[in-house]
């Protein structure tokens, strides 16, 4: 068996509000393996989005162990937090968030810009390197309102990718896209995923969208409802092929 | 992040905005700027009093009446005449560290030659008169102890009874006055001198021989002044000593607070003349620095505009692996580079205005390294720290709350 990336246990999250105490995380149980593809679904106020943010290390559960691959991240204060973040996670949000007025290229060495062990030479080597894994390697020098959502989006996992992280975190990715540019970029995930091995977590409300994960893990009123492995798997590279056939059919 | 990424970092953001930058910077500008120029105008100015003062011979002292008990009354100063001619001799024979001595009597009087007339000081002097103020000739020359002794009707002019009587550009050697309806030759007039530090224009008198304006015009016995000068500057307290003591015995006085006479140097015109200028100077730096943390504010202020206008981007850079720290730095270096450029700037625009006050309305400047320093360093520290504030905010912010932001 794949050697476990996160492993969480009975973990509970309790904000105050004023006098009122919000229970968003009721005693979760999950583990995340090497190579795995897991889409977490639930409904708004679910409390997906409170665990994804842990998942993150962006916020520190009220009770519980979340050990992110070997690490118990209950201990660690903000800096290690941040560390952390850096060397093990990717991510990638719904709105794309580059950096505005910054090339393709300077958005992805980020991550690295704040690793002091990388070299600027490795840096911008490993950042190209990224690029081209998402083909957007000629886009390198423009400016994200120069490029598609479909290609801002993309630049966005190039840069979720090169810290070589333990895991990829894509909340939401495909809010902001069309279908068909959905279609391209969970052809990504899947393709980096089959291909390289890397383990993609993945939350979403869209159900047709978690079809694309081997793994969907439904959450609701703060707990996990229902685990289940995805047996039509969506084939996302199929259906971008069988899509093209139908433009060029069009044409 | 290393160090040389963040300054990257910062000058591509100020580049963004940069009327902004600009505005911001323009309050430290004005601020260094004033500091220099301020401080540079102060400086001029009291180097200029002090020159002033020098020519007019630091190692001078003088000597003259002033109130005197006589039967537990006292008199008001300068109401009773008691130094006499054998007083200034005594003080030049037993005061071995005086180099000069001379009496010196005065009057007033209208001058008049041809059709212009003029009213103005006639001051009676022996000829060491002019080593003690170290006053030049410009055309003729000095009078003599013959002339003294002879108490010729001789006389030197000074260049604002020469403007009045002859016009500047005349030499008027040679050529005969008239003072008070006395004939007296034009032997020699004498260098321009301005004025001095009280304001009193120094250049118009007629300095003529003791024995000439106290026999022929003022008829006194006793004298106005007696003017000294010791041998050195390093010996002004001695001789001033040597003088009371002459003095002293020779009035019959025992003790120097009964003393019928003051002795005054320089110095002490130096000392007064340098501490108002000196208070003018701290004032006015006040005034200017109040700008400079003006400035500094300002700087605050778009600190906290941009750190809130850029929520989102420090919530991308704390999600993928910021630490607090490199959030700060990022933002204090944006502050530092806009102090220390507006700094720079500042410091020219501050050399270029001084000096522009030099050359157009000639006043004295002097610019010193220190104000440079000074002014560069404060402006340095304000970007710290009015820059930490904002800076520390951003670092503070929650990276989930950041991402949300719209």
């Amino acid at each position: 068996m794949a050697p476990t990336i996160v492993s969480v246990k009975n973990i509970t999250k309790i904000y105050k509000m004023g006098e009122v105490k919000v229970h968003a995380l009721r005693g979760i149980d999950l583990d995340i393996h090497k190579g795995d593809f897991t889409a977490i679904m639930g409904s708004s106020g679910s409390g997906k989005s409170t665990f994804m943010n842990i998942l993150g290390c962006l916020d520190v559960a009220t009770t519980g162990q979340y050990l992110l691959d070997g690490v118990d991240i209950s201990k660690l204060d903000r800096d290690e937090l941040a560390a952390l973040r850096n060397h093990k996670i990717g991510f990638v949000f719904q709105s794309f968030n580059l950096l505005p007025r910054t090339s393709a290229l300077e958005n992805v060495e980020l991550p690295l810009m704040y690793n002091k062990g990388v070299s600027n030479k490795y840096r911008i080597e490993r950042s190209m390197e990224a690029l081209k894994a998402v083909g957007l390697a000629d886009r390198a020098h423009h400016l994200p309102n120069q490029l598609s959502g479909g290609q801002q989006q993309r630049v966005a996992i190039a840069r979720s990718l090169v810290n070589d992280p333990k895991m990829v975190l894509a909340d939401e990715p495909t809010g902001n896209l069309d279908t068909h540019t959905s279609v391209e970029v969970m052809d990504i995930f899947q393709r980096l995923n089959e291909e390289s091995g890397i383990t993609v977590v993945l939350v979403t409300h869209e159900h047709d969208i978690a079809q694309y994960a081997s793994k969907n893990v439904v959450f609701k009123d703060g707990k996990i409802s229902e685990q289940l492995a995805v047996d039509n798997r969506r084939k996302a590279r199929e259906e971008l092929s069988h899509i093209s056939t139908i433009e060029e059919d069009n044409q | 992040m290393k160090f040389t990424n963040l300054f990257k970092i910062a000058f591509r953001s100020l580049g963004k905005n940069k009327i902004r930058t600009f505005l911001t910077m323009l309050g430290i500008i004005i601020g260094v700027a004033s500091v220099i120029a301020v401080l540079a105008i102060g400086q001029g100015s009291r180097n200029s009093i002090q020159e002033q003062i020098k020519s007019l011979g630091t190692n001078m002292i003088i000597v003259f009446s002033s109130s005197q008990h006589r039967g537990g009354v006292s008199s008001g100063a300068g109401t009773t005449q008691r130094l006499t001619v054998d007083d200034a001799l005594a003080i030049a024979k037993q005061c071995p560290d005086i180099q000069y001595v001379t009496p010196e009597v005065s009057t007033g009087g209208q001058v008049m030659y041809g059709a212009n007339n003029w009213h103005t000081n006639v001051d009676g002097v022996y000829s060491s008169y002019f080593g003690i103020r170290k006053w030049k000739i410009k055309y003729g020359e000095y009078f003599n102890q013959v002339q003294e002794s002879r108490a010729d009707k001789v006389c030197l002019l000074g260049q604002t009874v020469v403007d009045n009587l002859f016009g500047s550009s005349v030499d008027p050697v040679g050529k005969y006055i008239r003072i008070d309806k006395i004939p007296f030759k034009v032997i020699g007039t004498l260098q321009k001198r301005g004025q001095n530090g009280f304001g009193r224009d120094e250049d118009d008198v007629i300095i003529a021989p003791f024995s000439t304006v106290r026999n022929r015009m003022n008829h006194v016995r006793h004298i106005h002044l007696i003017l000294a000068s010791a041998v050195s500057d390093k010996y002004m307290s001695l001789a001033m000593n040597e003088i009371g003591d002459v003095l002293m015995s020779r009035h019959k006085i025992s003790n120097p607070e009964n003393a019928d006479f003051t002795i005054r140097t320089q110095v002490q015109f130096e000392q007064a003349a340098d501490a108002t200028s000196k208070i003018l100077t701290i004032l006015l730096t006040g005034i200017a620095s109040i700008s400079l943390i003006v400035g500094g504010i300002g700087i605050m202020n778009i600190m906290f505009v941009s750190v809130t206008e850029r929520t989102r981007e420090i919530g991308i850079r704390l999600a993928i692996g910021a630490r607090g720290k490199d959030v700060l730095l990022q933002f204090l270096i944006e502050s530092i580079l806009i102090s220390f450029i507006g700094g720079f700037i500042g410091m020219a625009v501050g050399l270029i205005s001084t000096n522009a006050v030099n050359t157009f309305m000639h006043w004295p400047v002097q610019i010193t390294t220190n104000s440079i320093i000074l002014a560069f360093v404060f402006s340095a520290m304000i970007g710290i720290f009015f820059g930490w504030y904002p800076a520390r905010k951003a670092a503070n912010l929650n990276p989930i709350d950041a991402l949300r932001y719209e």
